[in-house]
């Protein structure tokens, strides 16, 4: 049984002047442990996808159909007393900046057993500080430092800080929303390696959200890509890179500089992501595809299932 | 007890000296502090440490009001009392109001605010609208009016005083929740699962903190002010209590023949004391923000 299941799941913006489809009939599975990288541009709705998991979609957005389940409880019938236990229990989030990500007047350690507490009252506080100690101790941080405020610690530490807090609890999913945007590149890879490891040691899957490919398919078990708030492929990684079947995951995988190809020029994908208010009839990503015909433009084509476990949402690719 | 009192001390004297290190708005709040803290000690002590009973009349013959001399520094008003001793313990009412009315502020002002912001909907715009009208009202004829409503007393005057105010913290309050609400740690805190309750008075209240600390302050100064006013026009506690307030009153009507002391001493008093505590809730609010800590 897959740990996360996501279904036909849709998510609106109901704005002033309509409603903007953020997450458009999206499915997928997650094994226990798995790490996925899920990839899209800006705006693509992955971050809304993320929130959406634990039904944290900030208004005016709601989740108006599909079903989700984790670990076999279905979290669109759970009640919000249900959801807040599920939420950093089952499923925690690390959000993309850590500079505001904790609260600047509380020091680290009330963060800590304040979130530990919050499910597991029976939890002292020494021993919650305890276990606060050890969390800091595996993403490097010096637990002495457990008493500081946030501001005395750098944006990569803190970042640390919120992975700690975030794995404390032991949840049997993490998803982090482009946790290294912030970060410069020699911290993003340490956090990156850093949430691997972590992966591996407390057993839970992964959802790692970014708009950066390159950074993903090296680390990840799983990618996913979304486009306009549409599916567009999933697969494993090593496949989706040496056998990319959707037009656009082929042009992101072209566009990823290449030390080998360096004389080469770096391929683009021409034009830009759709106005979602009013996205293009068919296929969302017609207007830009190289192999787009009539039949595109027309309707939408289905998930479909080329190879096992490779899923694209193509009508180019035969079954 | 004593343990406690020490660790309060040795926490005290490296705060104030860091404080020192922290530019102007440091000296400020030290400035301030050195002000308001002298005032209030001075008029806790005054009883014992009055030369004449503040209250007694024509301690000085006549004739009265005589001018600042070496038996009595501050001269004597109309009644023969002697004004430095009127001075010394005249602050009594107006500080018991003004921290009263600061504390009934912070009672309604900060819980109705944080309720108000983070309901939303038509109980912040009802709440938000019953302020507003509060707000636009004169504040010292809205007091006066509350307090000649209410009749004399420090407890009436303090809450007349808040009336005035709560609107100021409200408004503080509810727009600090407004933005801390959708700060990044509070997204957090609800992704890890905490409950309303949790956020609002763990994560968005010490955030409000700071900001209310402000308020207050600079509402203390004001309090000092308005309950001077309220004094002034008659609606203070009885006459037979020291009061600057009551000095200021009777004193303007010997300015004209000359007798400048009765008001000035009185007067400067309550300048110094509203001028410590603004000192204090300007320097603050600069300081009081521990990201500005480095």
């Amino acid at each position: 049984m897959p740990l996360l299941e996501v279904n036909s799941l849709t998510v609106d913006y109901q704005t002033r002047r309509g409603s903007i489809r953020a997450v458009d009939d999206m499915s997928f599975t997650l094994k226990k442990g798995e790490m996925m990288g899920l990839v899209g541009e800006s705006g693509s709705g992955k971050s809304t996808l993320g929130l959406s998991i634990v039904r944290l979609v900030p208004s005016p957005g709601i989740i108006v159909a599909g079903h989700l389940e984790i670990d076999g409880i279905s979290l669109l019938d759970a009640s919000e007393e249900e959801m807040r236990s599920i939420r950093g229990k089952k499923a925690a989030f690390v959000f993309q900046d850590p500079m505001t990500s904790l609260s600047p007047v509380k020091r680290i350690s009330a963060h800590f057993v304040e979130l530990i507490r919050a499910h597991e009252p029976r939890i002292g506080k020494e021993q919650a500080l305890l276990r606060a100690k050890a969390t800091l101790m595996d993403v490097g941080i010096l637990p002495e430092r457990i008493d500081d405020y946030p501001h005395q610690f750098s944006g990569g530490m803190r970042q640390r800080i919120m992975i700690a807090l975030a794995i404390t609890l032991n949840p049997a999913l993490l998803i982090a929303d482009e946790p290294t945007t912030a970060l410069d590149v020699i911290v993003q890879s340490k956090i990156l390696d850093l949430m691997k490891g972590l992966r591996e040691k407390y057993k839970m899957a992964l959802i790692l959200i970014t708009h950066d490919l390159s950074i993903v398919l090296e680390r990840c078990d799983k990618i996913l890509v979304m486009y306009a708030g549409s599916f567009v492929e999933y697969a494993d990684s090593m496949e989706l890179h040496t056998n990319p079947m959707h037009p656009y995951t082929q042009g992101l995988l072209r566009s990823i500089p290449n030390v080998e190809l360096a004389d080469q020029k770096l391929e683009a994908i021409s034009g830009s992501p759709p106005d979602m208010l009013s996205p293009p009839d068919g296929c969302r990503f017609q207007p830009r595809c190289v192999n787009a015909q009539e039949r595109c433009r027309m309707e939408r084509p289905p998930i479909l299932e080329p190879e096992p476990g490779h899923f694209v949402r193509c009508f180019e690719v035969k079954e | 007890m004593i343990k406690t009192r020490k660790a309060i001390l040795t926490r005290l004297i490296p705060s104030l000296t860091s404080l020192a290190k922290r530019g102007s708005a440091g000296w400020m709040v030290i400035i301030g502090l050195f002000i308001s803290v002298t005032i209030i000690s001075m008029t806790i002590l005054g009883p014992w440490i009055s030369p004449h009973d503040p209250t007694a009349k024509l301690v000085n013959p006549p004739p009265n009001p005589s001018p600042p001399s070496l038996d009595f520094p501050m001269g004597t008003n109309l009644l023969g009392q002697d004004m430095l001793s009127r001075v010394l313990s005249g602050g009594s009412i107006m500080l018991q109001v003004a921290f009263l009315s600061v504390l009934f502020c912070f009672i309604i002002g900060v819980p109705i605010g944080l309720l108000s912001s983070y309901a939303g909907g038509i109980v912040d715009k009802t709440f938000t609208l019953v302020m507003d009208s509060f707000y636009a009202f004169p504040g010292l004829v809205l007091a006066i009016a509350i307090a000649a409503m209410m009749g004399r007393g420090v407890v009436n005057m303090a809450l007349s005083i808040a009336v005035v105010y709560v609107p100021s913290y409200f408004r503080i309050v509810r727009s600090q929740v407004l933005t801390i609400r959708e700060l990044p740690y509070t997204e957090a805190a609800r992704a890890a699962g905490a409950k309303g309750r949790t956020i609002l008075l763990h994560y968005v209240l010490p955030n409000v903190v700071p900001s209310i600390v402000v308020v207050a302050t600079v509402n203390f100064a004001d309090a000092i002010l308005t309950a001077a006013g309220l004094t002034f026009v008659g609606l203070g506690v009885g006459i037979d209590v020291p009061d600057w307030g009551w000095d200021l009153t009777k004193g303007r009507a010997l300015l004209p023949s000359g007798a400048w002391w009765v008001i000035t001493f009185p007067g400067l008093m309550i300048v110094l004391l509203a001028l410590g505590f603004t000192f204090i809730g300007e320097g603050l609010s600069e300081l009081l923000n521990p990201r500005l800590e480095q």
